[in-house]
Parts: C-alpha cells; structure tokens; sequence
C-alpha cells in the first residue's frame, strides 16, 4: 500500500470516526430526553398547573400553564412576524427596491439573525420598564416577534428570489399593479418556501428562552390577561432543571418542546410537498 | 381602474414601512444599548473596563477581563472540536456515504438543528456534568464540580455541529461535478480531490459556515448558563467555572436591574456582544465577496 491510499484510509477512518461521534452525541441526547421525558410523562404533568410546595413537601402538578403559556406567545408571535416579514420579502425584490439598499437590508437581517437572543429579551425589557409595564404574555409575545422577524424574512427571501422573472413578466404585461403581481403571483409561487420560513420561525420562537426569561416572567398560574405574566416552556426548564424534583417536570417539558419541534419539522417537508403541486416550473 | 392604483400606493408603501421598521430595528437595538450603557462609560474608562479582572458590582468595579477571557477559551475550544468534526462529517456524507444513508442523513441533521438550546443545557446537566466531574476531570489529575468551561464547550460543540454540516454539505454539493471530474480523471485519489479540489472550491462557503457556527456558539446564552458555573474570576484551567458575556446578562440581570450603574454595566456586556457579532458578520461578507471575484468557475 502506497503514501497515497494510505493517507485515503487513514481520513476515512477519521470521517467515519467524526460521523459516529455526531450521530452518536445527538443520538445521546435524543435518547436522554425521550427516556426520562416518557418516564415523567403523565396525564396530572399535562393537565395540572403546578401546586405551591407547601414546607417539607415535594412540589406537584404539572406543567400546564407552561404548555399554555408557550402557545399564547408563540403562535401570535409567530403570526405577527410572518405578517410584517412577507411584506419586507416581498419589498426586497428588484421590482421595488434597488438591489443595493435591498442588499444592505438583508446585511441587517442577517445580523440580526445572529444576535443573541438575549439581547432581544433586555432590550424589549428596557422599554417595557421606561413604560412602565411589567414583564407580562404581551412583551414577551413582542420579544419573541422580533427575533423571529429576520428568521422568517430571510427563509421568505431565499425563496421569493427563485421566482422566474417570465412569471412577473407576464402579469406585468396583463396589466397587473407591482402590489399585485407581488400579493397574487410571486406569494403565490413562492408559497412553499414561505411556510417553510413561517415554519422555521414558528419552531425557533418556541424554544428560545433567553428571549422571554425577564420579559414574559414567570408564573404558576394559567394568564388571565395579556397583561399577566406568564411561564413557558423553554423558562419552566430553565428554572427547574437544578432540582431533582424540578429535573421530571423539566424532562416532561423537554420532552413536549422536542415533540413539538419534530411534528413542525415533519409538517414543513409535508406542506412544502404538498403546494409544490402548485407552482408552475 | 382607481382603487387598484390606490391598493397598489398602499400596499407599496405598507411595505415599505415594514422594511424601514426593521432597519430601524437594527440601529434602535445598538443605539439604546450604547445610550444605557453610557452611565457606566462616564464613571469608568472603556480600557479599565474591558482589562481589568475584578467583577464587584457591590463596590462598583465592573472589570470584565475574566468573562472575555472565559468567552474566548469557550467558544475557540467548542470550535476547535466542532470545526474538524464537521468538515469531516460532512465529506463523508457529500462524497463518500451510500446514497441512502446521504439520503436520511439530511431531515434528521435539520431537525437537530431546531432543537431548543435550553433542551441541550437540560442534557448537558443531567449527563455531561457528573461525566465530567467524576470521569475526565480525575483524569486529568484535577477537581471539578463538572460545571465549568469544559462542560460548556463540549455542548456548545454539540450545538453547532448540525449547523456547520449542514451549511457544508449544501457548499460541497454546490461544486460543479466537472471540478472533480477533472481531478479524478488525471489520476488524482478520492481524498486528493477533496483535499485539493472540494476544500479549496468550497473554502468560502464553508468559511461563512464556520462563522454561524462562531455566532451560534459566542451568543449561546442558556445552555452555558446552565453548566458554567457562574464564577467572575480568571479561570486557571478548563475544569474551573467560569461565566461567558452572554451568559453572564442571563444570571445577573435579575439582581442588578434595579440599581442603574449596575444595569449599565450589562447593557455595556450586551453592546459588546452586538458589535462583535456585526464585525464577524461584516468579515464573512467581505470573505465572501473576494473569494467569489478569485474563485468564479
């Protein structure tokens, strides 16, 4: 065996190696959460709110106000981002825009993407204290809003772009405003990857916790109001997971964020299949 | 024939407004953090801030040379392990892998990298901490309570690994076949043409890969929160704890917001991870560019 395939099989050793030890650690944590998270799971954990530990007591009931509170701020969050990032998608086509301004504003999108996400939780919190309101499900809706804006916005742009310019061109020569070949044709065409975006957004909204940790609070109870504070499911684990009574409430919630997570991964390749029907090629 | 034109003003301008919002978004967030964290700029010079070791908000010294020693030793050492895991993962699965196992690879790395990283912190807690502290610790010969920078580099690790696979896998399929062809074809091996041809190809694109990953690692805040520890001191080895920038907002907010020099000095810490996350941005963008204009096939 010569230097050459000798150096060949000494890297596809190491490959291999580098394979198992990814597939290996995600499977690891994969496997931890289900476990412990199946073990925790009952009916009480997902139909109870928790019960204040009364002194020299284990703390019981579940973790209903955190899956309650998760979809209160996540799914308008999510909403309201979707609404205001198709508007700046579509706006950052040639048609409207030039492509340099277009191009510095995805520049800031980006950046924005990659902020922390907890530099959108204290900044939304430094104006909620110089309004004087508290942390409650509405600024912590508003937080999430903007983190997802430039997730969802970016997905939607990707996707927008692809639309082939004889499509626009023709509804333009029908006789179609800009707004409308935009709103009817290119949304329309660039449908699937739209909700892809929506999708991704929808799924990094629910999970982050350093977004909504001081500004939607936290709290035992079911939020009456849009102006109570209240828990999630992504703060119920941060809070929790140092006990090991918190550590089965923590897993029970692990475990439902990961379910959700897959169920919006599945449900994107589905749809994305299914209005893929759609489009004209 | 007149409420389309005016739908159409309408709409166009809607819009328009909605793309200046975030614009503004991106200067307001910088503008307002640089305003609040004046208060502690005035009292303190930048140079005492960012060099000196000595975090004592109760006396007023908020020197954050420790946390910004500790965030660099974290996130170079999730990248030094994460960076070779990944490129070589990924040629593996673009170039050498069966079909099908290339196949099933993808959903599943992109699920994993929609997992929440709270879920990746719960994880490291229960499994990494006591690994680390009754296992590889002793190994090498020291203490540990198993919350420390080792424990938070290795998840960080983790967490990025679906990131930079999948952002290489798409540059190495990007690469025209007649590249590689080429190089096979005069007698080069599989590995040569990855080595020779694939890496150098991709290299921009896999830069810009590795720079998420510099992103997601430097602004993970939970998941570090959850295992570092949280000690404000110039660590003397891996296994000491520590406390990353993002992290340390994550732990101290709660108690010092209500006095204002002690919130500035957070809003200082959330400033500078705003500025460095534009930088790195700002330098993939100018990688790319040069590298497009050099390697245009």
């Amino acid at each position: 065996m010569n230097k050459r395939t000798l150096e060949e099989n000494v890297f596809k050793v190491l490959m291999v190696g580098s394979v198992c030890i990814v597939l290996g650690s995600l499977a690891l944590i994969f496997g931890l959460v289900i476990w412990n998270g199946a073990t925790s799971l009952n009916i009480e954990m997902i139909t109870q709110t928790p019960t204040p530990a009364a002194p020299g007591s284990p703390p019981g009931g579940g973790i209903l106000n955190a899956i309650v509170g998760s979809i209160l701020l996540s799914l308008p969050a999510t909403g309201f981002a979707s609404l205001i990032a198709i508007g700046i998608a579509l706006y950052l086509q040639s048609d409207f825009l030039q492509p340099r301004i277009a191009n510095a504003v995805r520049f800031m999108l980006d950046v924005l993407w990659g902020i922390p996400s907890i530099i959108y939780g204290i900044f939304c919190l430094m104006i909620m204290i110089s309004i004087g309101m508290s942390s409650s499900v509405l600024v912590g809706m508003i937080a999430l809003t903007m983190l997802e804006i430039p997730i969802i916005t970016r997905c939607m742009d990707e996707a927008i772009k692809m639309v082939p310019i004889g499509l626009k061109e023709g509804a333009y020569s029908l006789g179609s405003t800009k707004f409308e070949t935009a709103v009817r044709v290119v949304r329309r065409q660039a449908f699937p990857g739209i909700l892809a975006g929506i999708l991704l957004g929808l799924g990094r909204g629910i999970g982050d916790a350093a977004s909504i940790l001081f500004t939607a609070g936290f709290s035992n109870r079911i939020p009456t109001s849009i102006l109570d504070s209240t828990a999630a499911l992504p703060t119920m684990i941060y809070n929790l997971y140092s006990t090991p009574l918190g550590q089965q409430k923590a897993f029970a919630a692990a475990f439902i964020l990961l379910i959700i997570v897959l169920i919006v991964s599945v449900l994107s390749r589905l749809l994305t299949r299914r209005f893929k029907r759609h489009i004209i090629k | 024939m007149k409420t389309r034109k005016l739908r159409d003003i309408f709409g166009t301008k809607l819009m328009l407004v909605v793309t200046l919002f975030v614009s503004l978004l991106f200067f307001l967030i910088f503008s307002l953090l640089l305003y609040r964290s004046l208060l502690v700029l005035e009292s303190h010079s930048i140079i005492d801030v960012l060099f000196s070791s000595i975090w004592n908000p109760d006396v007023g010294q908020f020197g954050l040379a420790a946390v910004i020693v500790d965030t660099i030793l974290v996130t170079g050492f999730a990248l030094l392990i994460a960076i070779p895991i990944s490129l070589l993962s990924a040629i593996y699965i673009v170039e050498y892998a069966p079909l099908r196992l290339r196949r099933s690879i993808r959903p599943f790395i992109d699920v994993l990298a929609g997992v929440p990283s709270v879920v990746y912190g719960l994880c490291a807690f229960i499994f990494l901490v006591p690994l680390v502290q009754h296992q590889i610790a002793p190994w090498f010969g020291v203490q540990s309570t198993g919350l420390c920078i080792f424990t938070a580099s290795v998840i960080l690790s983790i967490m990025v690994f679906p990131i930079i696979i999948s952002l290489c896998i798409e540059a190495f399929d990007a690469i025209p076949l007649a590249l590689k062809e080429a190089s096979l074809s005069v007698g080069a091996t599989k590995w040569e043409t990855v080595k020779k041809v694939v890496f150098r190809a991709s290299a921009p694109s896999v830069t810009a890969a590795i720079l998420l990953g510099f992103g997601r690692a430097f602004g993970e805040t939970i998941a570090v929160n959850m295992v570092i520890g949280g000690t404000v001191r110039i660590p003397s080895s891996i296994f000491n704890p520590g406390e990353t920038l993002a992290s340390l907002i994550a732990s101290k907010y709660g108690e010092l917001m209500s006095i204002p020099l002690h919130e500035s000095a957070l809003m200082l810490v959330a400033l500078i991870l705003f500025v460095v996350v534009f930088i790195f941005y700002l330098l993939g963008l100018f990688i790319l560019r040069r590298a497009k204009r050099r390697w245009s096939y």
